[in-house]
């Protein structure tokens, strides 16, 4: 490959999809990680990226925890912030008009403590303007009942996105968040795909804690919290390649510790359809753009001239191919 | 927001008048209304490091940026990204401008743990990138108003363009600056070549008269028509305190630990009351880093006051997940 002259690469069609519904890019933000979206708009053209992921909304405005909220970790940071926003009218009055208003897609993640508010959220969120689908989070770690996190659980997930499913708008595919702290996440994603999930979102953060050996007690308000970043990227990538060789059909909203292009294409050629830029965006407001564009490039240089053929490659048999020169 | 549990809806009463009914943390009487936000936004890019010298216990570091030296205020602050493109310090570090001019803006680093330590080390010829300026500046008095300013520690250094910018504008300027010993001191001859009394207060007489900030504080607030004060935040608390009780508004630009600086990650939050009188969880980075003395609920600071808007949807029941499941 070396005594190749250097030729401009071909563009790669860059075209992904949520669920049956396209988009301009597979690189989106995480919930969490990038509030409501406005906050980035001064970084990057909001419209270049698949989706804004919102800040899961629930019923009700909610405060959030005490401080302190965070502590960085190595390649990480673990949080307990508590899911505060404005609850779905503040959501519906200001934040997704101002989306919609500029032309950027949302990805609205709804969260809450029973069933019905899930299926009441998702009723809500018919028709309105720029939302592209809804992210189920059935697995927060900063619930108020840690040990309850619906995700831990096929049947209550496969509960909670049936009700999503029932209620929400036809067009809208339903993406189900799921914990990678469970034994077998496969069953899980199996209970939600059955369940009329469209799509799966993987991962949510790790349960982890931190102690101040000054104070000598845990450093968050929360005392545990959600550990992301690039630390728990190899979980996440597991995550993925785990589900998608059990369910190839089922689409895959990829995240944990993405922070380049070269992180992504590890979890496109794992099996995710699409992918979530989260804490990196702390590091760098502008990581989604930057990221979509690193992994155009990558894709380029490994001969792909489409992201969807791409997608699971990593799962090809041994002698399928020669490794990076895929047409 | 649109779901108040109704403490501060307006009752009408017989005469047709209508008055907010007093509740704790309530907007009336309130001296200061919220810091309106900066005129221009945020820029991210490679800052070069210009100079670095040493001040006292700390590092005084330069840098060549066009673009945020040119549209920063006093009070705003820059967030850098430290150890480089690989580092596994993910978090931002999010420091007070302390001066601008010709295209470059300083910034004074307390070298505290390996992130801040890696910022002090930078030497000129180095690049950092720096997303900035950042947060709501201090607003300027009427014309003529006397004002007081009040630095603690290094909080000193984010006084120094507001004393120039003050005096510029004919305003008379008193500053007391103070810190635990000599050593940590900072800006006081910055300051004192702007503020006219300049007094310097020690905890353990080393430098200036001995004792905390609040003694000439509480001397000369009286002659203030407005105060400025940044520094820790028990600092803080007890100058916003000695204006308040006084009569005279106060600004402080707090310190609370931030992920991004940018608004999206939601841990810099603190207790604030708005301007219509509710609490709210209000982020330092974007609703801050400059609030009304009066408006910081600095008793609260670390806790879930039960009247902060969405506190009461914190203890929601949650309804199991499933039977006898323990993560």
């Amino acid at each position: 490959m070396t005594m190749l002259p250097e030729v401009e690469l071909p563009s790669v069609d860059m075209q992904a999809s949520l669920g049956g519904v396209p988009m301009v890019s597979p690189v989106l933000t995480a919930s969490g990680c990038a509030s409501f979206g406005r906050e980035l708009d001064p970084f990057f053209d909001l419209t270049s990226i698949g989706a804004v992921v919102t800040k899961s909304v629930q019923l009700r405005p909610r405060s959030g925890r005490a401080t302190p909220r965070m502590a960085e970790t190595p390649s990480g940071m673990i949080n307990s912030i508590g899911l505060q926003g404005p609850g779905i009218d503040g959501l519906l009055a200001d934040e997704l008009p101002w989306l919609a208003e500029r032309g950027v897609r949302s990805l609205v993640s709804i969260a809450g403590a029973r069933t019905e508010d899930f299926a009441e959220l998702a009723e809500r969120l018919r028709g309105a303007p720029g939302v592209l689908g809804i992210e189920v989070n059935i697995s927060c770690p900063n619930v108020e009942s840690r040990g309850e996190v619906f995700a831990c659980n096929p049947d209550a997930s496969a509960a909670v996105v049936a009700a999503v499913r029932a209620a929400a708008d036809p067009a809208h595919p339903v993406y189900a968040k799921l914990t990678p702290d469970v034994t077998d996440i496969v069953s899980v994603a199996r209970a939600c795909a059955d369940a009329g999930a469209n799509g799966l979102s993987m991962i949510n953060t790790l349960l982890g804690l931190v102690i101040d050996p000054d104070t000598m007690r845990p450093v968050l308000g929360g005392v545990t919290g959600g550990l992301s970043g690039p630390a728990i990227r190899p979980v996440a990538l597991r995550c993925v390649w785990q589900v998608h060789a059990a369910l190839p059909n089922v689409p895959i909203l990829g995240m944990g510790g993405i922070r380049t292009g070269l992180d992504a294409l590890q979890f496109i050629l794992a099996g995710a359809g699409a992918v979530s830029v989260g804490t990196a965006v702390f590091n760098d407001p502008s990581a989604p753009a930057r990221i979509h564009a690193e992994l155009a490039d990558a894709l380029g240089e490994r001969g792909f001239g489409r992201l969807a053929d791409a997608v699971g490659y990593a799962h090809r048999a041994p002698d399928e191919g020669s490794p990076g020169r895929h047409r | 927001m649109s779901q108040d549990d109704g403490a501060t809806r307006m009752v009408s009463l017989p005469t047709g008048e209508r008055v907010l009914p007093p509740v704790p943390g309530s907007g009336t009487g309130l001296l200061g209304q919220p810091a309106p936000p900066a005129e221009h936004p945020p820029v991210q890019g490679l800052a070069v490091v210009v100079g670095s010298r040493p001040v006292s216990a700390y590092t005084e570091l330069t840098l060549e940026a066009p673009d945020i030296a040119e549209a920063a205020r006093p009070g705003q602050f820059v967030a850098f990204a430290v150890g480089g493109p690989t580092s596994a310090m993910l978090l931002r570090r999010s420091i007070a401008i302390a001066g601008v001019g010709g295209g470059r803006f300083s910034v004074v680093v307390s070298a505290k743990a390996a992130g801040s330590t890696w910022l002090a080390g930078l030497r000129p010829g180095d690049e950092v990138d720096v997303v900035g300026p950042l947060g709501r500046p201090f607003p300027l008095p009427p014309p003529g108003t006397p004002a007081l300013l009040v630095g603690g520690g290094y909080g000193a250094a984010a006084l120094v363009g507001l004393g120039g910018l003050l005096r510029s504008r004919g305003h008379e300027v008193a500053a007391v600056v103070g810190a635990g010993d000599e050593d940590r001191l900072c800006s006081v001859e910055d300051l004192s070549a702007v503020a006219a009394p300049f007094v310097v207060t020690t905890d353990d007489g080393s430098a200036g008269r001995a004792g905390r900030v609040t003694g000439p504080v509480a001397e000369l607030v009286s002659g203030a028509g407005v105060v400025y004060a940044c520094g820790p935040m028990p600092m803080l608390a007890a100058v916003a305190q000695l204006a308040t009780d006084r009569g005279v508004p106060s600004w402080v630009a707090v310190e609370e630990s931030m992920a991004c600086g940018v608004g999206v990650c939601m841990t810099c939050v603190l207790p604030v009351v708005g301007a219509d009188g509710r609490s709210r969880f209000a982020r330092s980075c974007t609703d801050g880093p400059v609030f009304a003395g009066d408006r910081v609920r600095f008793a609260d600071v670390g806790t879930l006051p039960p009247d902060l808007l969405g506190a009461d949807a914190m203890t929601l029941a949650h309804t199991p997940a499933g039977e006898g499941e323990t993560p």
